[in-house]
């Protein structure tokens, strides 16, 4: 079936690694990452190394467009781990002429210092989780760095990488509009091209989603407050220049994260590390890959089994549509329709018709997408779409 | 067979909680009736229901062997009856079955509403009555004052009460001397053809429906074959005996006997409560006066949570109406709530102990509507109808007037919460008929509207009196008022579960509730929703719930895929659960709530 081959050129190919590791597990956050005392990262380098040449052998050939090193918190590797990460991603594909490599990073001032390493071992991209510029607020979220830090780290990394991007996190307790604006005013002003603004989302598992759930955690904006703080986001990112290209993500024209394009525009990418997922479309079937999310069960696969993988199956053609509207909705350049036909998009065309007339999604150029106030209700639109 | 002298048939008038249940159990335990090791609390009471809401809806009858101070053995037959309103008619006809009550008070609280409608039941009867005053060992009880009390408010001698505590056993022997030296024997005719009252039956899976009889005139035999006057089915006894509690086989009763018989008889419905038995050869010449075929009063639908519960549902409410002839149900079809049944009761009491029992026995869980009464409708055409269900009402235009049953309540209420209670009676477009006090209790009647009382008025009694009101109504007639039907509309299509019949003047206030209500309870959609309440075109209260504005994940990255989709997954086989209404899907738990409101 060569049509369907087509959806990874669109969204091209790329590596993901997972560091399990942070210093102090965030309480909002509900990502896959450990704290413990002592890390043998030289062990790890071996085992990144092991799983790039396994991966490499299914997917020989591949142009990759991307690297990412994810968390946990990275910026916590020794800047040899990462050197020789990239090195066997290199050895293991044609990389590129513009590869993009991201490392994720904390701001802290021990971490700024490793970034002079990370840059020579050929990272050109750091996001950096910055989460507030308040420090009450930064104490409230658990983050271990301060205010002044954060503009720090961020000031030396706009000096050692080309491209930086940092995250915030809003719609935190007691936050009104107008805080938020001055806040953001001050974060875009620090910017350069890229910024990641999450609503905080209370999540079951972590600290703050027992705490919510004991009654704790007042003063988190209602839908209304979430919805105003969401639209005077998206006014003030638009005015200075850096719009909403996806749900959380704002950019210049052309400094959009290569790397998170390939996951909302539905393309290959390989995972690595403990709870990394991949997808792969090889011989016209999509496959998805999962790893064990404890680091020693996953170590220990990488060494005695030869395999980091615990899961791979083939994606159905309808769960495959699923995805591919689920994350492709999510970009404000939305999904190409001849991409989801040959997948039976076709029988959902009364229903994308209803969102239409309701003015949540709309048709152009051979593209279905959300339209602005379509976006912020994702998930009621996907839920309309897919159930 | 035992002399007419040597026999005491009587029953226990009492207040929930005044300690009925215990002192039968005292009279059954200090007579050696049940070995002790077979002794638990409220022996009588079979069910578990019955065993821990503290009430009776049953009859039920033990005999008691008592040896008296006079040297000779009595026989002493106790029925236990009914003591709620919601059983009125069977409480009458278990007081035409024997000759005298003991009228239990708690010395601590006095009189209240209930013990007043049972003690008059009794006194019509033509009782003996003898005042018993129980949980005299508290340091609160004060015997003196209950005593003027009960000659004050109910008019009957109380100088020779007598003192127990049916906890402790204190008073005990007192009680069954005063059953023997105070209360009549029974009168009857050994010879005269066989007359003997339908007291009350049930079904019991290994012997089939078990009737309570009370013998006036002549002799029952086992094997003869007897009339039901009513129903004029005739049957062949299978089994006769005497209630210990256990059966105990018994040869013949005679007058003056209470005992129960087996005869093949298949279903509770093919009994009534107050028909007459004879011999089917050699009959009586008149029945017993006073028979009533049983009514519901007030109706609702009961529908499954889980549609696939449908079948289960309907097994179970016909178990239960093997052994309930006096609650009725049909097939129901609701837009809202699926398939269920419309089901009528004798009262409020009577709807919940069905509703408990078929969620508690039958592990059924259900969605309740709101209670309804039994509306007369008076057409154009001359012709009257019976309106059980809102959902069935005529197009208005058919219709010339509506009446609806009234009730005369009769509430006791401390002093201090007097006000509220006017207050609350008067809001429900009440008719005061009586305000006396009974010693230094107000005793409040009122000629309230059924309907009022099956919303909530049992609860909103409860809260502006803390409690310490008691209740108790008798219906009595029907009257023409300003009734019209209320729909409620949400995003304009009607929703048939949540219509409700309610007076004018009452229709914006209860309108508005319900609106308000839904608001909080309906998911926001994509678009907005009205939400109205209305009569006929015309809209009485109206909320609008806005559009959803916010709702999507923040992070999906490369590694929430897979769970996302699961989400949407769980999110499809939760829309089940909703129910759609033109474009609005309306969750199962928002008419759950909605309905509570009125319940």
């Amino acid at each position: 079936m060569p049509e369907v081959t087509r959806f990874d050129e669109g969204g091209g190919f790329g590596l993901y690694l997972h560091w399990p590791f942070c210093q102090a597990k965030c309480p909002y956050c509900d990502f896959n990452s450990h704290v413990v005392s002592r890390i043998d990262q030289n062990r790890w380098a071996d085992a990144y190394e092991a799983e790039i040449a396994r991966a490499a052998r299914e997917t020989e050939g591949r142009v990759l467009r991307s690297m990412f090193f994810g968390g946990g918190t990275p910026s916590l590797m020794h800047p040899e781990v990462v050197d020789r990460a990239i090195a066997a991603a290199r050895a293991a594909w044609p990389a590129a002429n513009d590869i993009e490599i991201t490392l994720e990073a904390n701001p802290t001032s021990v971490e700024a210092e490793r970034f002079r390493g990370y840059a020579a071992a050929g990272v050109n991209r750091v996001s950096v989780g910055l989460q507030s510029l308040r420090n009450d607020d930064l104490r409230r979220l658990g983050r271990l760095h301060s205010a002044e830090e954060a503009r720090a780290a961020v000031a030396v990394a706009r000096d050692v990488f080309p491209r930086v991007s940092f995250d915030l996190i809003y719609a935190r307790q007691d936050q009104s509009v107008e805080d938020w604006r001055e806040e953001l005013a001050e974060a875009l002003a620090m910017a350069a091209d890229h910024l990641s603004l999450y609503q905080l989302t209370i999540e079951d598992g972590t600290a703050f989603g027992a705490r919510a759930a004991a009654g704790g955690l007042r003063g988190l904006p209602d839908e209304d407050r979430a919805a105003d703080l969401w639209e005077a986001t998206q006014a003030a990112c638009a005015a200075a220049g850096l719009p909403s290209y996806e749900v959380s993500n704002h950019a210049r024209e052309g400094a959009e994260s290569r790397h998170n394009l390939i996951y909302w525009r539905g393309g290959d990418w390989v995972g690595i590390g403990p709870g990394a997922h991949g997808r792969l479309t090889l011989d016209g079937r999509r496959i998805a890959t999962e790893t064990p999310l404890a680091p020693g069960e996953w170590l220990a696969r990488v060494e005695e089994a030869g395999s980091g993988e615990s899961l791979r199956e083939e994606v159905s053609r309808e769960n495959w549509l699923a995805e591919l509207l689920m994350m492709g909705l999510r970009l404000r350049e939305g999904i190409d329709l001849g991409r989801v036909e040959p997948l039976g998009a076709a029988a959902l065309e009364g229903r994308i018709g209803g969102l239409e007339e309701l003015g949540l999604l709309e048709r152009v150029d051979g593209r279905l997408r959300t339209t602005v106030t379509g976006r912020p209700v994702l998930n009621a639109v996907l839920r309309e779409l897919l159930t | 067979m035992t002399d007419l002298s040597r026999i005491r048939n009587f029953s226990i008038v009492a207040h929930i909680d005044h300690g009925k249940s215990t002192l039968a159990d005292r009279l059954i335990q200090l007579t050696g009736t049940v070995a002790e090791r077979d002794m638990k609390a409220q022996l009588l009471d079979a069910m578990d229901i019955e065993r821990e809401r503290g009430i009776t809806i049953k009859a039920n009858s033990v005999r008691i062997d008592y040896p008296a101070q006079d040297g000779q053995t009595y026989v002493l037959n106790l029925i236990d009856t009914p003591g709620h309103v919601d059983f009125a008619y069977e409480v009458s006809r278990s007081m035409r079955a024997v000759e005298g009550s003991l009228l239990v008070v708690d010395a601590t609280q006095g009189v209240e509403a209930q013990t007043l409608a049972n003690v008059y039941q009794a006194i019509d009867a033509g009782h003996e009555i003898v005042p018993v005053l129980n949980k005299i060992d508290l340091p609160a009880a004060e015997p003196a004052r209950i005593r003027e009390q009960i000659e004050d408010v109910i008019g009957i001698e109380a100088h020779d009460a007598i003192e127990i505590s049916a906890k402790t056993g204190l008073g005990i022997p007192d009680v069954l001397e005063a059953i023997v030296q105070r209360l009549p024997a029974p009168k009857g005719d050994r010879d005269a053809p066989l007359k003997a009252m339908l007291v009350d039956s049930w079904y019991d899976s290994y012997l089939g429906v078990v009737v309570l009889i009370r013998v006036m005139d002549g002799v029952i035999r086992k094997g003869d074959t007897i009339r039901m006057m009513k129903t004029q089915a005739t049957y062949k006894l299978d089994t006769l005996a005497v209630l210990k509690p256990a059966m105990t086989q018994i040869d013949e009763l005679g007058p003056g006997e209470i005992g129960v018989f087996t005869a093949s008889i298949k279903q509770v419905r093919d009994t009534r409560v107050g028909d007459t038995i004879t011999h089917e050869k050699k009959q009586t010449a008149t029945a017993l006066p006073g028979f009533k075929p049983s009514v519901p009063v007030v109706f609702c639908g009961l529908f499954p949570v889980d549609a696939n519960d449908f079948e289960d549902l309907r097994d179970a409410i016909e178990k239960l109406a093997l052994n309930d002839a006096s609650f009725t149900y049909e097939m129901e079809t609701s837009a809202a709530l699926g398939f269920g049944f419309r089901c009528g009761f004798l009262g409020l009491l009577h709807l919940e102990v069905v509703r408990d029992r078929l969620e508690r026995e039958y592990d059924i869980d259900l969605i309740t509507t709101a209670p309804s009464v039994v509306y007369r409708l008076h057409l154009k055409s001359g012709e009257v109808k019976e309106l059980h269900n809102p959902a069935d009402m005529p197009d208005l235009t058919l219709v010339s007037h509506i009446e609806e049953p009234r009730i005369k309540a009769t509430i006791m209420v401390p002093d201090d919460y007097l006000g509220d209670v006017l207050k609350l009676c008067q809001d429900r477009r009440g008719i005061q008929a009586d305000l006396t006090y009974a010693g230094t209790r107000p005793l409040v009647v009122y000629d309230l509207p059924l309907n009022e009382v099956v919303f909530d008025f049992y609860d909103r009694l409860k809260s502006v009196t803390k409690g310490y009101a008691s209740f108790d109504y008798q219906l009595t007639g029907y009257r023409e008022d300003n009734l019209v039907k209320m729909q409620i509309l949400v995003n304009d299509e009607p929703v048939d579960a949540l219509s409700m019949m309610v007076h004018r003047d009452r229709a914006e206030m209860r309108g508005r509730a319900m609106v308000e209500k839904l608001k909080d309870l309906i998911p926001r959609h994509m678009f907005k929703i009205p939400i109205q309440a209305a009569i006929g075109g015309k809209v009485i209260a109206r909320e609008t719930l806005s559009a959803l504005r916010k709702d999507v994940t923040a992070k999906c990255y490369g590694g929430d895929a897979t769970r996302k989709r699961k989400l949407l997954d769980k999110q499809k086989a939760g829309k089940k659960k909703m129910r759609q209404f033109g474009k609005v899907e309306i969750p199962q738990e928002a008419f759950i709530s909605a309905l509570k409101m009125d319940g």
